[in-house]
């Protein structure tokens, strides 16, 4: 019996050495897997247009409906996207989504992608109502963890 | 006067400390958990977590104390102090230091050298075990009852042992007084003259404080919280300080029995006697980190009919010994 217990004392004192395996996480954060599924977010094209062209197949995908999207034809002179129409409100309800990432596969210009913020916690309710100016990305370059979300090859392009 | 004084000083320093150390086992005991199982453990609080032991205490302090209805309220408040209180006193026999001169008078750094130091351990840890008996048949409630169950029988079959185990030594040495002990150690400390006893006084000291593999008394698992379930606030704080103290004590027991209590090279007596008792403490959080609680027939079984007889060879050799060899 004491050698068993000598055994396990033994085990115990070699797993003492072992790197540890905690993150001490508000001062170091770990970079998400790809293909982790978080806060969505809206991207442009290259030349600063948005990809959104207003089609609501998004919302159409949504299992939960936290989708909402109104949209508006292009001004000819100045386009918003490359299509005919554009998204003049996009809503997310970020309390409602289940993050099952339909809206990213159902989108025809790989506009709405789930990202890797995992951080946004609200005060209120009412602050989970992500409006477009909220997931409108400034330049999708600056962005190179959400090229992993959707496939360029499959995508209709405007060009 | 100054005698007084001194006195007071004395039981200050050596109670305060006592109490500052239970408390800081908490952390020990957290951090050395977390080493075992490859995690950080408390590091927020302070540098290395170091004033958790006191956020955790205002936090105990400040939270509510619920008295169950059906529980006999004057014995549950008073129970977890009939476990501390005991657990505190049986420290001032223990010597934990060599003798230091305080404005011009010699003091012995122990709070009372009295000629029966060993029985009076044994006395208080007796008390002790009222406590936490008490405060489990107040508590009204089926876990704690059969927690305190469990602890009184299980401290009245080590207990034995535990006297016992220390008997070997107390021959030897000839005396009772912890301080003589402590003399006798000059040359060499008992430890390597008492294996045995070494050996079977660890086992019954982990059974006497409810630690892992013998914490049946509170086992988590299966009786939520053993005799403090039921107990909340500063009434649980008090239970566990005194748990911790008692772990101390015996350690220091164990350390003046059988390491050579203050004595070692070098460095200074109290810095060695700490460094003994943390020893012991350490092992006892290893000990826990590693091994599963005992089932309560082998926990009956293995002290009565492995510790008690190892118990009983070991004063009949040394008592052979003594009187044959010298």
């Amino acid at each position: 019996m004491l050698g068993e217990i000598c055994k396990g004392l033994w085990l115990t004192l070699k797993h003492s050495f072992k790197n540890r395996v905690t993150v001490q996480y508000p001062d170091v954060k770990e970079e998400m897997p790809v293909g982790y599924r978080g806060l969505h977010k809206l991207l442009r094209w290259e030349d600063g247009l948005e990809r959104c062209v207003g089609c609501k197949l998004c919302s159409a995908a949504c299992p939960v409906d936290c989708i909402y999207v109104e949209s508006e034809e292009n001004d000819p002179e100045a386009p918003t996207s490359k299509g005919e129409r554009y998204a003049s409100i996009y809503e997310i309800n970020e309390l409602r989504c289940i993050f099952c990432g339909y809206c990213e596969e159902a989108c025809p210009v790989g506009a709405v992608v789930l990202g890797n913020e995992y951080e946004f916690c609200q005060d209120d309710r009412g602050k989970f109502l992500y409006e477009k100016g909220d997931l409108l990305v400034e330049r999708t370059e600056d962005h190179p963890e959400l090229h992993a979300r959707y496939d360029e090859k499959n995508l209709l392009t405007y060009v | 006067m100054v005698t007084l004084l001194i006195i007071l000083g004395k039981v200050l320093v050596g109670f305060g400390g006592l109490l500052l150390l239970a408390a800081y086992m908490t952390w020990m005991e957290r951090r050395v958990f977390a080493l075992i199982q490859v995690r950080v453990g408390p590091n927020r609080v302070g540098p290395s977590g170091l004033l958790q032991p006191i956020a955790d205490g205002i936090k105990l302090m400040f939270k509510e104390t619920i008295i169950p209805a059906q529980a006999d309220k004057v014995i549950y408040v008073l129970a977890p102090a009939v476990t501390l209180i005991p657990a505190l006193a049986a420290f001032a026999v223990v010597p934990f230091g060599d003798s230091v001169t305080v404005l011009g008078q010699k003091v012995d750094l122990v709070l009372a050298d009295i000629n029966v130091g060993i029985l009076y351990i044994f006395a208080m840890a007796g008390i002790g075990v009222y406590g936490i008996v008490l405060g489990s048949w107040a508590s009204n409630s089926k876990y704690p009852l059969i927690g305190g169950l469990r602890s009184a029988a299980q401290l009245i079959s080590y207990e034995l042992s535990l006297g016992m185990s220390l008997l070997g030594v107390v021959m030897i040495a000839g005396t009772l007084s912890l301080k003589g002990i402590v003399e006798g150690q000059a040359g060499m400390p008992y430890i390597v003259l008492q294996p045995l006893g070494f050996l079977l006084f660890v086992v019954c000291m982990l059974a006497e404080t409810n630690r892992a593999p013998f914490d049946l008394p509170e086992a988590e698992s299966e009786l939520t919280g053993g005799f403090h379930t039921e107990y909340s606030s500063m009434h649980f704080a008090v239970y566990s300080i005194a748990e911790y103290c008692s772990m101390i004590t015996l350690s220091a027991v164990g350390a003046t029995f059988f390491l050579g209590g203050w004595r070692g090279p070098l460095l200074p007596p109290v810095v060695w006697f700490l460094i003994k008792v943390l020893a012991f403490m350490f092992f006892f959080m290893w000990l826990r980190a590693s091994t599963p609680r005992l089932r309560y027939d082998q926990l009956m079984g293995f002290g009565w009919k492995v510790l008690l007889p190892l118990s009983i060879l070991n004063v009949i050799l040394t008592a052979g010994a003594v009187v044959f060899i010298g």
